[in-house]
């Protein structure tokens, strides 16, 4: 396995994971593919037996799985957008960052995206939504949103990583074939840094929009129907809202746990988690403003089935996870990260581990409820999830971690180029930006 | 053509008779008691209990509910795959084999009619040899509700072309209307005057449930007279 040692590289905290992993890597690998394969064994269950193995029933229709379905879209969410927003607005504090909110990105939407096809009663059929696909429905927009979205961010993932795995290719990491194919030729001439900037600047400003119209459309499903609860003109921000919300809090828990295991305390500071925690509490406030003009409106509306979608959500069956959400996504965020106190990295890790929570809950909580009071007098149906969803569920995660191992596995889960960039060419750029800001020290204005 | 029905409630006396010969006709699986609980029960013509009033007040009745057969369904809007659809004769038709299983019109309906194959339909043994041969037996995984047995349609549109005349209102009735007892369901053309639909439906005791929701409603409840 040794060969020439590589030659010193400043950046070299950044590489060793990938140089020299260690062991309990294959120990964990071992463990998540175990789980997977056992997922792997219940879902052959369910194809084979019918969607009878889930707790879904009549009337609630749709359970876990669309419920992770809304919610791990809405964890990619935080990536490529907010690495797309932060590369933008040229927040100098965003490059250690950006990389490991785009491979959620990427690793997530995979994972929710596969989600609707769990949820078929004939996956065999799959492919009648482009043999018959009807536009008219939400379904399609979605199928099409979120095929964009995949593209547009796995793309977004591999250009800026093109000049990183040159590095990797450079210094003979193995398996050298994956670095020479992957890198493209590159060897960082002025003109390929050209190309280079040029293709993220478009796909930053494409990603946006993209990105802003998956969460939305995922809302439309629920919002194009008349359901009470579902029927709201404000569903399409408050899914965003929600998504970036919860994606915020991801990315700090993946920034805490790649700190301490791969000690990257020296690019990973305070002052990141600062920042980002101070954007999460932002979207908590967001967030419970949003909430609370959706259920402030239903309730003065007084509509009696969205009242009795309210009253079982706020006294009803769904109480304790009604106020465990509001406690999770919007009492412990706004203390933890309020006080400043209280706003270190174990206070943030806390507050972010409650936000995933309190968002999975909201997702639960909107499909549920409407689902479970149906207009005309049937008897309410309550759902219990099955032993397969709830596998289904940890297997999702499980591929998450797994996906997100082996990523950091072979490819630094920091942009090490964006960091030297940043050390030679930042302080002097952004020295000449803050000039530009300032009043012209002769100002023209003065004559009139 | 429209096709419609009018439910008599002055008339209905709750027997559930309707569900029963709606369960025959169509070939509807029947779930073990188990899943029965689960809330798995498949009906397509299912009777509804309604409370009114209260204690020492209280009524209750059973309705006959089976598809509403919506002029301006929800459920069809959102079907990503044209598995379910209005026809030109005004019926809410399902293409089974066409389904993919996404359970979007289930959440879409605000009646709840639809019922979903959970698990391969099975029928207890003995009742396996009487299905009715002339509708299709659904597979695992597709969504099924009451299409005013459209399969009755088709053969008595045939039967009335081969015998060279027009289709009368007898020659086309839909399960549950025909096995009634006291001839509370009625069946014909809401848009031909010389049916009995026709006029019923105008007449002052008719309602439709879920009115204020502009799904349009071809089957139509008669109020019980005071």
């Amino acid at each position: 396995m040794e060969r020439a040692p590589a030659p010193p590289h400043p950046d070299y905290p950044l590489l060793r994971p990938i140089e020299k992993p260690g062991r309990s890597f294959y120990f964990i690998v071992g463990v998540l593919l175990a789980i997977i394969a056992y997922t792997g064994y219940v879902y052959v269950r369910q194809i084979l037996f019918g969607l009878g193995v889930t707790g879904m029933a009549q009337p609630v229709t749709w359970g876990f799985y669309i419920i992770n379905f809304v919610f791990f879209i809405g964890i990619s969410h935080a990536g490529t957008l907010i690495s797309a927003i932060l590369r933008l607005s040229k927040a100098e504090w965003r490059r250690p960052i950006t990389r490991m909110a785009e491979v959620i990105t990427a690793i997530v939407l995979a994972i929710g995206g596969l989600h609707p096809i769990i949820d078929l009663g004939r996956p065999d059929r799959m492919l009648n939504l482009f043999y018959n696909g009807r536009l008219q429905s939400p379904l399609l927009w979605d199928v099409t949103s979120i095929t964009a979205y995949f593209t547009a961010s796995t793309i977004y993932l591999y250009i800026p990583m093109i000049p990183d795995i040159a590095i990797l290719r450079d210094r003979g990491v193995r398996p050298r074939w994956l670095y020479e194919f992957l890198s493209w030729g590159w060897q960082g001439t002025e003109q390929q840094h050209k190309v280079l900037d040029r293709a993220m600047n478009i796909l930053m400003v494409v990603v946006i929009p993209i990105a802003v119209s998956v969460h939305t459309i995922i809302s439309y499903i629920f919002a194009m129907t008349v359901q009470p609860g579902w029927h709201s003109t404000i569903f399409g921000p408050y899914f965003v809202v929600g998504a970036i919300f919860s994606g915020i809090a991801a990315i700090l828990v993946l920034m805490i746990v790649f700190r301490k295991v791969f000690h990257l305390e020296g690019y990973l500071k305070q002052i990141h988690f600062n920042y980002l925690g101070i954007l999460l509490l932002i979207m908590s406030l967001l967030w419970f403003y949003f909430t609370f003009s959706e259920y402030l409106t239903g309730y003065y509306g007084h509509e009696p089935n969205e009242m009795r979608v309210f009253w079982y959500k706020f006294t009803g069956a769904f109480a304790p996870y009604f106020w465990t959400m509001v406690t999770c996504n919007f009492l412990v965020p706004v203390i933890l990260l309020g006080i400043r106190k209280f706003r270190t990295i174990t206070g943030i890790l806390f507050a972010s581990i409650s936000v995933i929570i309190g968002m999975w809950l909201e997702r639960l909580i909107i499909v549920v409820p409407s689902l479970a009071n149906p207009r005309l007098p049937y008897p309410t149906g309550i759902y219990i999830p099955s032993h397969t969803e709830w596998m289904l569920f940890i297997g999702g995660i499980s591929v998450f971690v797994l996906g997100y191992m082996l990523f950091a596995r072979f490819f630094p889960v920091i942009s090490i180029w964006e960091i030297e960039e940043g050390r030679h060419e930042s302080a002097k750029a952004v020295t000449e930006r803050i000039a530009s800001y300032m009043p012209d020290p002769q100002p023209s204005s003065a004559q009139e | 053509m429209k096709w419609g029905m009018v439910i008599d409630l002055q008339k209905c006396t709750g027997c559930g008779e309707c569900a029963a010969a709606c369960k025959v006709e169509n070939n509807v699986a029947i779930v073990d008691a188990g899943q029965s609980a689960m809330g798995r029960t498949m009906l397509w013509m299912d009777m509804l209990t309604i409370y009114e009033g209260e204690y020492p007040r209280l009524r209750f009745r059973e309705i006959p509910r089976p598809c509403m057969q919506c002029d301006h369904p929800p459920c069809t809007k959102v079907c990503p795959v044209r598995a379910t659809y209005k026809n030109e004769e005004g019926i809410v038709a399902q293409i089974y084999p066409q389904c993919i299983g996404c359970r979007y019109c289930m959440a879409a309906c605000p009646y709840t009619v639809k019922s979903f194959n959970w698990y391969k339909p099975e029928w207890p043994p003995g009742i396996r040899e009487t299905v009715n041969p002339d509708v299709s037996v659904r597979p695992v995984g597709v969504v099924e509700k009451c299409t005013f047995c459209i399969h009755r349609l088709q053969k008595a549109k045939e039967r009335a072309k081969h015998e060279g005349r027009k289709l009368g209102e007898k020659d086309f009735q839909p399960a549950c209307a025909e096995s009634c007892p006291v001839g509370a369901i009625v069946f014909g053309d809401l848009e031909n005057t010389s049916h009995r639909v026709n006029h019923l439906s105008s007449s002052p005791r008719a309602m439709r449930f879920l009115e204020d929701l502009g799904t349009e409603p071809k089957v139509i409840y008669l109020k019980e007279e005071d």
